[in-house]
């Protein structure tokens, strides 16, 4: 493998030209360099988390108290539905990729991923997608049939309005970015390691990452495929879902979860890796076990294919299948378990420090771990019979994405936030952060196990009074606007560092250990000036420890080959846009003749098409040769 | 052997105390810590197991972690190097073995129990057959033994396993009496669920629709209601009594010509929506507003019957049950029926 | 001229052209990765296919509904297309522009026979059958699995008619052998898509 890092220096393809550079908008329209396109992704998901986060403030604004009429039933259900879809489709998984864009190319001595222009073409089909999604709001009501989609009530039959077409076309369109994006971290992972890094010295945020990515290679054209039956019956009028028409709407909810389980593992296995790498920095040690942890990765990923059934103990698939997802579910806790007692092995004889990345992760562990055995307990057919769509399972999935992936993105983002941007993040007001958040995390989720156990069904627009839930649901949305504060604390944080010099050091924690940290904050656009030789795990503290203050180089300094800015992958992302668009209102009735005639006909649908296709083909035609930087250049700096 | 005895003597008591909390929680005919049947019993005895090992791994954690954060925090002017430590072989073998004997622990009686759950009484001369069929959002049971339709209150004699046959009209419910039973789904034809459970004490138990169904997804409730084997007999008996129709000529007319186009009352009309024989003797109207003006949250049965009949969009949005005054009844014509209804009453 | 390109000329392009640079290998790898995700799309769409295959609604089965002897016809057709890719990368990797292009060109052909094939057979069981879309789960399914692998073909069809092209004006270079060579790829893939169509819909829809 460790040829296969040349591929920029050795053998240019390029023109020695000049390059055409964009500015302002255009910049970030253009642009294929991996470090940019993190911020588009931090940026747009950070706004779809800020959709979700209203919807779920106004959640729990309705559930304050019983028979709430501060909404009404319809509007409650789409805010649910939409809640779920965004958070986890738009929200976190898209700062997920942020990280993933920021910091994967550096920690493995790469100049780029392997395909920049994919990159570029999967966020904006994602950003695309979401915003599709979220026009519902505006165009005739949101999808109303949860975020799960359980047919008959998502059949056209039960929902009415356009609301499920946005979510079946929108999340197709925002998938297909997903799903290239994974494509392209696994193959970036695969062949743009530097010399020296073997898998098994990759830092474990890249293992993760490449475990992630495989699986949303797997599972994402599950979903795919679900979404394109769905969007058949509700628009062509087929039957996959139909029961009149011989349709079985127990097989929407298997190939639901046969995504949607391998889904919670590609949330939770990039937190696993942020944790893995904030702990050792802050515990000036390495961390433990990183065998067994990639053992538990592997594996967690492989189980998490094999229990989709335990969402579904209650639709009545039979004892024999009950039996065996319960046991497979219950075996995931052993790896990871193993997890949890090597991060609290990894700070076992270190140096602590609490800083806020190691504070979120420190909350972490904890957290996650609650979330984790009331996993185990849902397992249990029988008990989940009791739990199975009452807040105990609200309190529970919240525990693991909030209480897990979401402190470990935090944890993450104050981590690398100086390596994206140049500028650390005010400690005190990321200590603020971290405090409101958790205890408000807390005060919103533990006490929703107590409202499940007491007989409280989930996704209720209200409840009647008199039944002891009204206090329990008192004190979850009270905590819920705590948990808003820590956010709101968040962004001041990030407006006031924004207005600071941007000052920061390569290695601003000083206790850096992976190859991030040896290139300046923010890196350069080609990163690494010359690739660096790897000789151990943890390769800048190996070089640290033996005395060195930078990496030894695996080659002389050389002309860089770089990709070329294009705005395709942008037009590609538009023209995808218009045809889910018309063809969502293939079948609609329109006052205008013309509009009728557009729609009807499938012209925007074709129309969208040839932009795409269109623009594939230009792509096509006209190679990129890419552009260089020289060595004079370099040097220049 | 002695060491694992002596901790488990030290549980003991955080687990009494622990259940003695958990059995403070939710009212009794509502709550899953609160069983009044033993299916409920056996669901919550696995969960008070995995609670108490849950409880266990949480507090090993919880210590280990407190113990590292505060013992190995970085002390000031701290610049030596520690020392890097690989993993320990021993340890990480450990803690895979001992999650595995707990899984194992917890799968067992899983397992058993999965099984057991899986009884069929649906053959068993000695049970009760209901038939329960969903619909947005209300309750349909059918006594096929007996010939009878009721809907809203479910009337079972103590003591018998009923065994339940669960079916939708519409989209997809879940049937849950939380204090007697787990919940299980209503599918359409084709995947018909059935299961069965028992309630061996009288009284009123509250059912909730687990399963996202529409607007009025959180009203779709009804009540179990649990009787002597005798009173059991005497409903099945008064409830196959002739109808009893309103006594004024011209109401009677108005409520056939409307009502019974899709409601049942004994012997006449059709049930495509809620059967009403016997609704004034019913624990609430639409399965919410309750007929009890002893407690806060209830009403007499009357004024339930004016509330839902004058406006039923606004007591549980988005229910197909047309507004009488659209089908051109009159303000006095349905407070007419209401009293009619609320005296419509079985023994 | 792009280095590549002067090595074209020259009459220097290594044996196996696609896996030359960085950029090429790359492809290739996560072309298969990408058939990876494919497998899974088509492995679902096979599962709702089986889930829903005896649901005729009053429509009519397969067992009535299928002619073996098209289809055969159809998957000769494919097979044949195959294997002239197959001949297509043999004559890349002996340099030999004028052979692959023709290869391509037959490929291309065939694929068009393919199509047309599967085009008539859907208008046969729309027109006479009044098997449509619409009809039943079962027609959904085989319309849904059977359509996306023809709209595979038919995008199939598309790419390399656009590399013959493109082999055309820009010549055999190692920017373009990794194209034709995951486009092979892909019309291998399609191919194997397609075996499993035929036994699993044809094959078993006329014994079951």
């Amino acid at each position: 493998m460790a040829h296969a890092h040349t591929l920029n220096s050795s053998k240019p393809l390029g023109h020695g030209s000049s390059v055409k550079r964009h500015t302002g908008l255009m910049d970030w329209i253009t642009t294929v360099d991996h470090k940019k396109i993190a911020i588009l992704y931090l940026w747009a998901g950070g706004l779809f988390f800020g959709i979700g986060g209203l919807e779920a403030i106004l959640i729990r604004i309705q559930l304050i108290k019983p028979m709430n009429d501060f909404l009404d039933a319809q509007t409650f259900n789409e805010l649910i539905t939409m809640h779920g879809t965004t958070m986890i489709f738009l929200g976190v998984m898209p700062v997920i990729f942020a990280l993933m864009n920021a910091v994967i190319p550096l920690q493995i001595g790469a100049r780029d991923v392997a395909f920049p222009f994919l990159n570029a073409l999967g966020f904006w089909t994602f950003l695309f997608g979401g915003i599709l999604l979220n026009l519902s709001w505006i165009m005739g009501g949101a999808p109303d049939a949860g975020w799960t989609s359980y047919a008959p009530l998502s059949t056209s039959t039960y929902s009415t309005t356009h609301g499920v077409d946005f979510y079946t076309i929108g999340l197709q369109i925002a998938g297909l970015g997903t799903l290239i994006g994974g494509i392209n971290f696994l193959a970036t992972i695969i062949t743009m390691r530097a010399p020296g890094m073997s898998f098994m010295r990759m830092p474990m945020f890249a293992w993760t990452t490449f475990i992630t990515s495989a699986i949303i290679l797997f599972a994402f054209p599950a979903i795919t495929v679900g979404l394109v039956l769905l969007t058949f019956d509700r628009i062509l009028g087929a039957n996959f879902f139909e029961v009149g028409g011989g349709g079985s709407p127990v097989l929407w909810q298997h190939i639901f979860w046969i995504f949607g389980h391998p889904e919670v593992y590609i949330l939770i296995l990039p937190a696993f890796g942020i944790i893995s790498e904030v702990i050792p920095t802050f515990s000036r040690k390495r961390l433990f076990g990183y065998s067994s942890m990639v053992f538990a990765t592997i594996l967690i990923a492989f189980l998490g294919f094999m229990v989709w059934a335990h969402h579904m103990f209650t639709t009545g698939l039979g004892p024999v299948a009950n039996a065996l997802f319960s046991v497979s579910t219950m075996l995931i806790a052993v790896p990871t378990g193993i997890k949890i007692f090597n991060w609290l092995f990894t700070m076992w004889g270190g140096q602590v420090r609490f800083t806020t990345p190691n504070l979120f992760a420190a909350g972490f562990i904890p957290t996650f771990t609650m979330g984790g055995v009331t996993g185990v307990m849902l397992a249990s057919a029988p008990a989940d019979f009791q739990f199975h769509d009452t807040y105990f399972v609200v309190a529970h999935f919240h525990y693991v994405i909030v209480g897990g992936l979401v402190l470990g993105l935090f944890a993450g983002l104050h981590y690398w936030w100086p390596k994206m941007f140049g500028r650390m993040l005010s400690e005190s007001l990321g200590k603020w952060t971290f405090w409101t958040f958790i205890l408000g995390f807390h005060m919103t989720f533990f006490v929703q196990h107590f409202l499940g156990l007491m007989g409280m069904q989930r996704r209720v627009f209200t409840y009647l009074p008199n039944q002891q839930f009204d206090l329990l649901n008192l004190v979850s949305t009270i905590g819920a606007f705590l948990m808003g504060v820590g956010m709101i604390i968040f962004l001041i944080n990030i407006y006031l560092t924004s207005r600071r010099p941007a000052d920061a050091s390569n290695d601003p924690w000083e206790d850096g250990r992976t190859l991030e940290w040896t290139i300046p904050s923010p890196p350069p656009e080609y990163n690494f000036k010359q690739t660096p030789l790897v000789r151990g795990i943890d390769a800048f503290w190996k070089e640290k420890t033996a005395g060195h203050t930078a990496m030894t180089p695996a080659e002389p300094v050389g002309s860089i080959h770089m990709p070329s800015a294009t705005a395709i992958p942008f037009v590609m992302s538009v023209g995808i846009f218009i045809a889910g668009l018309g063809f969502m209102f293939s079948r609609d009735e329109f006052g205008n003749a013309f509009m009728s005639f557009l729609f009807n006909n499938y012209i925007v649908t074709a129309l969208g098409l040839l932009i795409t296709f269109g623009a594939m083909l230009i792509r096509s035609l006209y190679d990129d040769h890419g552009w260089h930087i020289e060595p004079e250049e370099l040097e220049g700096r | 052997m002695m060491k694992t005895w002596q901790a488990v003597k030290r549980l003991l008591p955080m687990m009494s105390v622990f259940a003695l909390i958990l059995a403070g929680c939710g009212r009794e005919d509502l709550s899953v810590l609160r069983p009044q049947g033993p299916v409920a019993e056996s669901s919550l005895g696995l969960i008070k197991l995995s609670i108490t090992i849950m409880i266990v791994v949480l507090l090993i954690v919880f210590a280990i972690a407190a113990f590292v954060m505060i013992r190995f925090r970085r002390k000031p002017n701290q610049t030596e190097i520690p020392e890097q430590v690989e993993g320990s072989f021993k340890l990480e073998i450990l803690w895979t073995v001992i999650p595995l004997i707990l899984v194992v622990v917890l799968a067992i009686p899983t397992v058993k129990q999965v099984f057991a759950a899986g009884n069929d009484h649906s053959n068993d001369k000695n049970a009760v057959k209901v038939k329960v069929t969903g619909h947005q959002y209300w309750w349909e049971f059918e006594y096929g033994d007996y010939g009878v339709i009721t809907a809203q209150d479910l009337v079972i004699p103590t003591g018998k396993d009923i065994a339940f046959e669960l079916i939708t009209k519409d989209v997809l419910h879940s049937f849950w009496v939380p204090s007697l039973s787990g919940k299980i789904d209503t599918n359409p034809a084709g995947t018909i669920n059935r299961f069965s459970f028992s309630a061996p004490k009288e009284g009123v138990y509250r059912g909730k629709c687990a399963e996202l169904c529409g607007p009025s997804h959180g009203f779709m409730e009804f009540k179990v209601k649990a009787v002597s084997n005798e009173e059991f007999e005497k409903w099945i008996e008064s409830r196959k009594a002739p109808a009893v129709l309103p006594e004024d000529p011209a109401l009677a007319k108005t409520f056939k010509d409307q009502c019974l186009q899709c409601h049942a009352v004994g012997d006449q009309g059709i049930a495509n929506a809620p059967d009403l024989t016997g609704i004034g003797s019913r624990e609430a109207i639409a399965g919410i507003l309750i007929n009890d003006d002893t407690r806060e949250d209830g009403a007499p049965v009357e004024e339930n019957l004016k509330t839902w009949l004058h406006d039923p969009q606004s007591v549980k949005p988005g229910n197909l049950m047309p507004n009488p005054k659209d089908l051109g009844l009159s303000d006095a014509e349905i407070d007419g029926i209401a009293e009619y209804l609320a005296n419509y009453k079985l023994d | 001229m792009t280095t590549a390109h002067a090595e074209a000329a020259n009459g220097t392009l290594p044996h196996e052209p696609e896996r030359a640079t960085a950029e090429g290998r790359n492809k290739v790898l996560a072309f298969w990765l990408f058939l990876g995700g494919e497998a899974v799309l088509f492995g679902t769409l096979f599962a709702t296919f089986l889930a829903l295959r005896n649901q005729t609604n009053d429509g009519p089965s397969a067992n009535e509904l299928f002619h073996l002897p098209l289809v055969a016809a159809a998957t000769f057709i494919l097979l044949v297309s195959s294997l002239t890719s197959v001949f297509a990368i043999q004559a890349m990797h002996r340099n030999n522009i004028a052979q692959l292009r023709n290869w391509l060109i037959l490929t291309v052909l065939l694929g068009l026979g393919f199509l047309g094939l599967e085009i008539y057979e859907f208008s046969e069981y729309v027109r006479h059958e009044e098997f449509g879309m619409t009809t039943s789960a079962f027609s959904s399914a085989f319309y849904t699995l059977v359509g996306f692998h023809g709209a595979h073909v038919a995008f199939g069809i598309a790419w390399i008619s656009l590399l013959i092209g493109q082999l055309s004006y820009k010549g055999l270079t190692v920017v373009t052998a990794p194209k034709i060579y995951v486009s092979a790829m892909y019309w291998h893939f399609i191919d194997v898509v397609w075996v499993f169509i035929f036994t699993v819909v044809y094959l078993l829809g006329k014994v079951g």
